[in-house]
């Protein structure tokens, strides 16, 4: 069979619970528009939930938003989450109201980057394609 | 392929074997990218002789196929029967991206080990189908799922890839789509084993039951006379109905195999698949560079009207098999 490219595969989640995904909608179209799949989960998913998912979409980048301000709560424990599968090695991205002071924090206990309420377009689509790049292909490859 | 990556392919079936998501995860992702050993891996699933039931869910956009799907998976698992889910929606003809978003109504289903579900891209394919859905059933039955569900995308008239994929094809209508069998044309209604009218909550459903059970009356086309094409109703977001459905299924894979229908499904399954695929390797002996690039050449020289298409089809033809 001959090897195809495959676009880069995201999937966006919403845990917890606030109700309001018309942002991560958005996203998620700025993203298809750059040529990549986007697997949107719903709202009020937990951890567990999210991460089973991505495991079985295999995305290269999962991107969690979260309005509700739960994030250093939510984050270390998708991290935890991630880590039980060896070779998953999925990128993993902070999205929504994430303070400043709180950046460095997410960073340390393992996410992988963090794109706020402001963030454009460029910045988004640029951020995704150089961290998912390498997974993409040792996944897809 | 490199030893290295016949030894890891390897182990990665025999995971999938074991029923390990991840696994299984990651050999879709194979499939549908076609890594270098895919065939063999595939290969090796396929003779492993487990089967699923294939049901096929097709109907138009927003009628409900996906809240359709969860509702029988759980309905499967309280009968204590795996389930895999191989959901399609269409990429952008534009970026060639996706959103995929069927997995929304399928919230339900997590944290279950017995159900495993996966999002596909059609990326170009216009069946209502992915090119590599056929390849992804082999991979979940293979890791043990015992029934199979394919949601299409939303499908108006000439998508009906499914019936060649599925033993069970079933058409989702819903009310308030204006005339419902006008608007699903015939070729759709032609594939389906069995009919359902979801959105029962909603008013006109009993109008479009009357009306496919009017369109049954009349179908010009030819049914196995013993399978009567039931009609149920559903109300896929409370669950309403579903029961009855699956039992309908279930009688429909009695039918299939107390009969010789099972084995003419499966013939027909077959000869998809491998013209198919047949299909896929001459596309791709011609997208070759190693060969020269005889196809370019070749469009070159139709579109100058040096040579006849039809000509130079039987000598790219002829290359290919040579
Ligand atoms: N009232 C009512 N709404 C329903 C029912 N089933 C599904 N819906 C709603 O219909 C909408 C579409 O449902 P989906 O399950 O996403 O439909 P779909 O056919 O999978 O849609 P596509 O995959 O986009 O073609 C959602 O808002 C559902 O909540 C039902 O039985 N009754
Ligand atoms: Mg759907």
């Amino acid at each position: 069979m001959a090897k195809t490219a495959t676009p880069l595969r995201v999937m966006l989640a919403k845990v917890g619970l606030d109700g309001h995904d018309r942002g991560v909608k958005i996203v998620a179209r700025w993203l298809r528009d750059a040529g990549m799949d986007v697997i949107y989960t719903g709202l009020h998913r937990t951890p567990e939930q999210v991460v089973e998912a991505a495991v079985q979409e295999d995305v290269d980048v999962l991107g969690v938003s979260l309005l509700s301000g739960a994030h250093m709560s939510i984050f270390p424990r998708l991290v935890d989450l991630l880590a039980a599968y060896e070779d998953l090695d999925v990128v993993l991205l902070a999205g929504g109201v994430i303070p400043d002071e709180d950046v460095d924090a997410l960073k340390g206990m393992g996410v992988d980057g963090v794109l706020g309420q402001d963030s454009t377009p460029e910045e988004i689509v640029g951020t995704v394609r150089q961290l998912a790049g390498e997974r993409h292909a040792r996944a897809y490859g | 392929m490199t030893i290295a990556g016949t030894t890891t392919g390897d182990r990665l079936v025999d995971r999938v074997l074991r029923g390990d998501h991840a696994a299984v995860a990651r050999m879709l992702s194979r499939v549908e990218s076609g890594t270098d050993g895919v065939h063999l891996q595939l290969a090796r699933l396929y003779d492993s002789g487990r089967r699923a039931h294939v049901v096929g869910v097709t109907g138009a956009s927003g009628s409900g196929k996906s809240s359709l799907v969860a509702a029988l998976a759980q309905t499967y698992r309280r009968r204590d029967r795996t389930v895999g889910v191989l959901a399609v929606d269409p990429s952008s003809p534009f970026s060639g991206g996706s959103v995929l978003g069927d997995r929304i109504r399928m919230g339900d289903l997590a944290g279950d080990g017995g159900v495993f579900i996966r999002s596909m891209a059609t990326r170009g394919a216009l069946g209502g189908l992915a090119r590599t859905t056929v390849d992804a059933v082999t991979v979940l039955e293979a890791a043990g799922k015992d029934v199979v569900i394919v949601e299409t995308v939303g499908v108006g008239q000439d998508e009906v890839d499914i019936a060649g994929a599925s033993h069970t094809t079933v058409l989702v209508s819903v009310p308030g789509l204006g005339d419902a069998v006008q608007a699903i044309k015939a070729g759709i209604m032609e594939i389906a084993d069995i009919h359902v009218v979801n959105k029962a909550d909603r008013e006109g459903a009993d109008a479009v039951v009357a009306e496919l059970r009017e369109m049954l009356r009349h179908a010009r086309y030819r049914r196995p006379a013993d399978w009567r094409i039931p009609i149920q109703t559903t109300v896929a977001i409370t669950g309403d109905g579903v029961d009855e459905f699956a039992d309908a299924i279930e009688a429909h894979r009695e039918w299939l195999s107390e009969s010789d229908a099972l084995a003419r499904r499966e013939r027909d399954m077959a000869a998809s698949r491998l013209r198919n695929i047949v299909t896929g390797l001459v596309l791709e002996k011609l997208d070759d560079p190693a060969t020269g690039d005889p196809f370019e050449k070749l469009v070159d020289r139709v579109a100058r009207r040096q040579i006849d298409p039809f000509t130079a089809a039987n000598q790219l033809l002829e290359r290919t098999l040579s």
